[in-house]
């Protein structure tokens, strides 16, 4: 049975167990009629061009995690951001784990998505929110809407700011052979909220593991969102990211993405722009080796007037990663005034490491300032020469070199220790040790 | 009077094809539509050997099987291809003839244009194959280049006088299989230019030909292959004029370029078919199939102006097979009213140490869409490939749209790749820095303009910026000084 077939055949065991008088069940049958009808993207779309998921067909997942699995907090600490205090929404297998979690509703709710979809008090923070932008018709989106039943649930009231930040982290145990996940979030940061989120998949062995991610970030009037997405995992674990935002009037959304490990990474990161004086900022580092292989699909569209977007995406590809940008801007006939910038700077270490760029300007105004730039091309033998004559080993001249080039984008990361984290994942990921932090 | 954007733009939405005429000669025309006894045909009429009867049944049943891509950035309606005729040649023509035989309403056709044979021939120091109708027609200054062993002639004689050059080169670059319309065009083409550059010979003059289409209903498909020899330099001119038209027609062409090793084409277009009225009503489909290849040390540098066409779907490419080829591509498109353009280029880096370069100026005006779709590919073979690209977009007025879908797939670490694209109008404070300097809102615009697309425009060979400079003034009069 192929992985769709048997995705679309136990949907009717997944309603029955959720509840079927659920409000979003008629969302639910809605989607996994697309879902049946589209099927995997293949190759042949452009969207997929780069990224096949043929090889992920073929694993014979099991699509319910069958049993509750209890993690040691002393094992899993280091995955955590344990310098400093944060909420903490925990998900092992793909359940709850209210043992390692620290939920909370004292003015904010940071709760989970499985308690928002059935108690009658989320109902109308649901009703307004739940799937309104996230894609439907985008088959894996609507894969996830089908079977979304947990995830994180965070409501951030009006003029409301969390005391911490607070960390998302779906880690999977290794108990099944194969494990596929769906987790589904929801983020509303109402007028002048701000909050900053962290979010991570840890798979603790190497069985193989696919995460199909749906995530929902709604900023209101003048809300600051931050949202970092770090993506350091197994080589057989696939996370397939679908981010979906939606910004009104002066609202300000971050997402850094750091992408250092996977074996198939697949970033959709859609922002629409509901609103003026908008600012949109899409950022990431992306380094990898062996097999691996990173997809970043970014969408901005700018529907009104006087927004801005910046988008910066540094990529470092050895041995035989594959890397792919697809960044695409499209400016509405009315979004006059927009400034929208796109970046995407690539250095290849090795001969078998591809990295296929596809920057994409669609624009239907007139006046606007739009540019995208994109680079390909090595360390510079010039600078590399200079250190190595001032007695810096070649090895860590390089990593140096390869520091600066990624730091302009480490530079806007707000929590400190997140930063200092990032460094430190950079340097392993580098092989060396460096005495300081940039 | 102070001369604002609305006004040109107003102006460019009203502007009428000036060379929209037609001229009334008889023509030799074969009944519409499409079959293997029309291909079949074409080839009896053209007097050809078997081999190529063959290749032309061959692409023919390829094409059959293969379906018309959706992919471009372009909605039009789809060409009935069975209600098409695909051979029209005027009848009083003679190959053999001279100049002064010609059809005098075939000159006056050129005097209107402003490509006077004569004139070409005497001042412009120009050789001209005058393609009308798919059949060449008049051919100056063949005396000149048998001297230095160069061929230029139509490629239907080629295939009779030269058929082991022909052979050995036809389909190389392009094979009948590359896409659909390059099938169709392998099966049907009735006419083009064939060149070829003997070994180390620098060709003294520009060699160039025009594409007219003439009677209604015929689509043109043309055929041009240029081949130079190792060590040898060539530079082509292409030039395009079309009489206005209801109904759609369709330009499939395929050019291949061959440049062995050392040699250097330098390949220059200028398209003007008539682009639909301001109703977006008629005009020209232009779905071209353009690629060259470069041997070791060889180079092939594209230079295009294209402001006509209701829908242009063209890319032209180059294949950078040997080591330290070079590869460019100069590009301005020019979209009005309805118009559509799909345009870019390919450059496939195979050797090492190759070099490419594209430089893409794309303006809109009117409600028409303005795409650039470029893909610079890196092999795991070719170290030290460079690449430089540009696209730059000018918008005038909110109704038109451009896009830019740049491919970059790379697999060589020592690659550097750089691309960059803006997209902007003609700022006020552009315009308002020229008026306060005494400079007046026209000429402002005019120098503006000018200025965006000078780096493409310097690319032109002199003997056709001044036709380009001609052709550019119908999209663009009143604002280029």
């Amino acid at each position: 049975m192929s992985l769709k077939e048997k995705l679309v055949s136990s949907f009717l065991a997944f309603e029955n167990r959720v509840d079927i008088d659920n409000p979003v069940h008629n969302i639910r049958s809605q989607a996994i009629k697309n879902f049946e009808a589209k099927g995997f993207p293949s190759k042949k779309e452009e969207a997929w061009k780069y990224t096949s998921l043929n090889s992920l067909q073929k694993i014979d997942f099991s699509v319910f995690p069958k049993q509750e699995n209890a993690l040691e907090y002393k094992d899993v600490k280091k995955y955590f951001l344990h310098e400093i205090d944060s909420y903490k929404i925990i998900f092992v297998d793909g359940i709850y784990s209210s043992y390692l979690s620290e939920t909370t509703h004292d003015g904010v709710d940071i709760c989970l998505m499985s308690a928002a979809l059935t108690k009658p008090m989320y109902k109308q923070v649901i009703d307004v929110y739940f799937n309104k932008v996230a894609s439907q018709d985008e088959s894996l989106t609507t894969l996830n809407t089908a079977f979304s039943r947990e995830g994180a649930y965070i409501y951030i009231p009006k003029n409301k700011i969390p005391k911490k930040p607070i960390e998302i982290i779906h880690f999977s145990t290794g108990n099944e052979a194969a494990l596929m996940l769906q987790p589904r979030n929801l983020v509303v940061a109402e007028e002048n909220a701000e909050l900053q989120i962290i979010e991570r998949h840890q798979s603790l062995t190497d069985n193989e593991v696919l995460t199909n991610s749906v995530t929902e970030i709604f900023a209101a009037e003048h809300a600051i969102v931050d949202y970092y997405k770090v993506q350091n995992d197994r080589a057989t674990a696939s996370l397939i990211d679908n981010t979906y935002i939606a910004q009104k009037n002066s609202s300000v959304v971050k997402v850094h993405t750091f992408s250092f490990g996977g074996k198939l990474t697949r970033n959709n990161l859609n922002f629409y722009q509901n609103g003026e004086r908008i600012d949109s900022i899409l950022k990431g580092v992306t380094i990898l080796g062996e097999k691996q292989h990173v997809d970043h699909h970014t969408l901005v569209h700018h529907i009104e007037p006087n927004c801005e977007s910046h988008q910066d995406y540094k990529g470092i590809y050895g041995e035989n990663a594959t890397g792919v940008f697809n960044g695409k801007i499209i400016v509405d006939k009315i979004a006059q005034k927009t400034n929208a910038f796109q970046q995407n700077n690539n250095i290849l270490i090795s001969d078998k490491a591809t990295i296929n760029t596809k920057p994409q300007l669609e624009i239907f105004a007139d006046d606007v300032k739009c540019s995208h730039g994109c680079t390909i091309g090595q360390l510079d033998e010039e600078a590399l020469f200079y250190l190595q004559s001032r007695g810096i080993p070649k090895k860590e001249a390089e990593a140096l070199l390869m520091y600066a080039f990624a730091n302009n984008v480490l530079e806007s990361v707000r929590i400190p220790e997140l930063k200092s984290r990032i460094n430190k994942l950079i340097a392993t990921k580098l092989g060396v040790r460096l005495g300081f932090d940039l | 009077m102070a001369y604002t954007e609305e006004e040109l733009k107003k102006e460019l939405e009203t502007k009428e094809y000036e060379y929209g005429f037609y001229t009334d000669i008889e023509s030799d025309t074969f009944p519409k539509g499409l079959s293997e006894d029309i291909v079949r045909a074409i080839s009896k009429k053209k007097n050809e050997p078997q081999w190529m009867t063959d290749w032309r049944i061959e692409a023919f049943n390829v094409w059959k099987k293969m379906e018309e891509p959706e992919w471009a950035n372009v909605n039009y309606e789809k060409p009935d291809f069975q209600a098409i005729s695909y051979y029209s040649a005027p009848k009083k023509a003679d190959p053999n003839k001279s100049l002064d035989d010609v059809d005098p309403e075939l000159l006056e056709m050129y005097r209107k244009l402003g490509i006077s044979v004569d004139e070409q021939k005497k001042l412009q120091n120009v050789a001209v194959d005058i393609v009308v109708d798919s059949v060449s027609v008049a051919t100056t200054f063949k005396k000149t280049l048998a001297e230095k062993g160069i061929i230029f002639m139509p490629i239907s004689e080629a295939i009779q006088e030269h058929p082991e050059l022909v052979k050995k080169y036809m389909g190389t670059v392009v094979p009948t299989t590359d896409n659909f319309y390059a099938a169709l065009n392998s099966a049907v083409f009735t006419d083009g230019s064939f060149c070829y550059i003997p070994k180390g010979v620098r060709c003294p003059m520009e060699l160039s030909t025009y594409f007219r289409i003439n009677e209604g209903g015929t689509g043109q498909f043309e055929r041009t292959l240029v081949v130079a020899d190792k060590g040898s330099y060539v530079s082509y001119l292409e030039g395009c004029t079309a009489p206005s038209r209801d109904e759609n027609q369709l330009h499939a062409a395929v050019v291949e370029l061959i440049a062995l090793d050392d040699a250097e084409i330098k390949y220059s277009t200028v398209q003007n078919w008539y682009p639909g009225n301001s109703e977006g009503k008629g005009g020209v489909y232009n779905f071209v199939t353009k690629r060259g290849i470069c041997e070791t040390n060889a180079k092939i540098s594209w230079t295009q102006v294209e402001t006509g066409s209701a829908v242009t779907w063209k890319y032209p490419s180059c294949i950078l097979k040997g080591n330290n080829s070079v590869g460019e591509f100069y590009s301005i498109a020019v979209t009005n009213n309805f118009q559509q353009a799909d345009t870019g280029t390919k450059m496939i880096h195979l050797g090492e140490n190759t070099k490419s370069t594209i430089i893409s100026k794309g303006i809109s005006a009117g409600k028409s869409q303005n795409s650039y779709r470029g893909l610079v590919q890196v092999n795991s073979r070719a170290k030290n490939a460079r690449n430089f690209s540009q696209c730059d977009s000018l918008l005038m007025g909110n109704e038109c749209g451009a896009h830019t879908f740049p491919y970059i797939e790379t697999k060589n670490k020592s690659a550097q790749i750089e691309h960059e694209a803006t997209t902007s109008k003609i700022g006020e404070d552009q315009i308002f820095y020229c008026n306060q300097r005494g400079i007046d809102t026209e000429k402002a615009i005019a120098l503006i303009v000018n200025g965006f697309s000078k780096e493409v425009l310097n690319k032109l060979p002199m003997e056709f910026a001044v036709e380009a400079q001609k052709l550019l003034e119908i999209s663009l009069e009143g604002s280029v000084g």
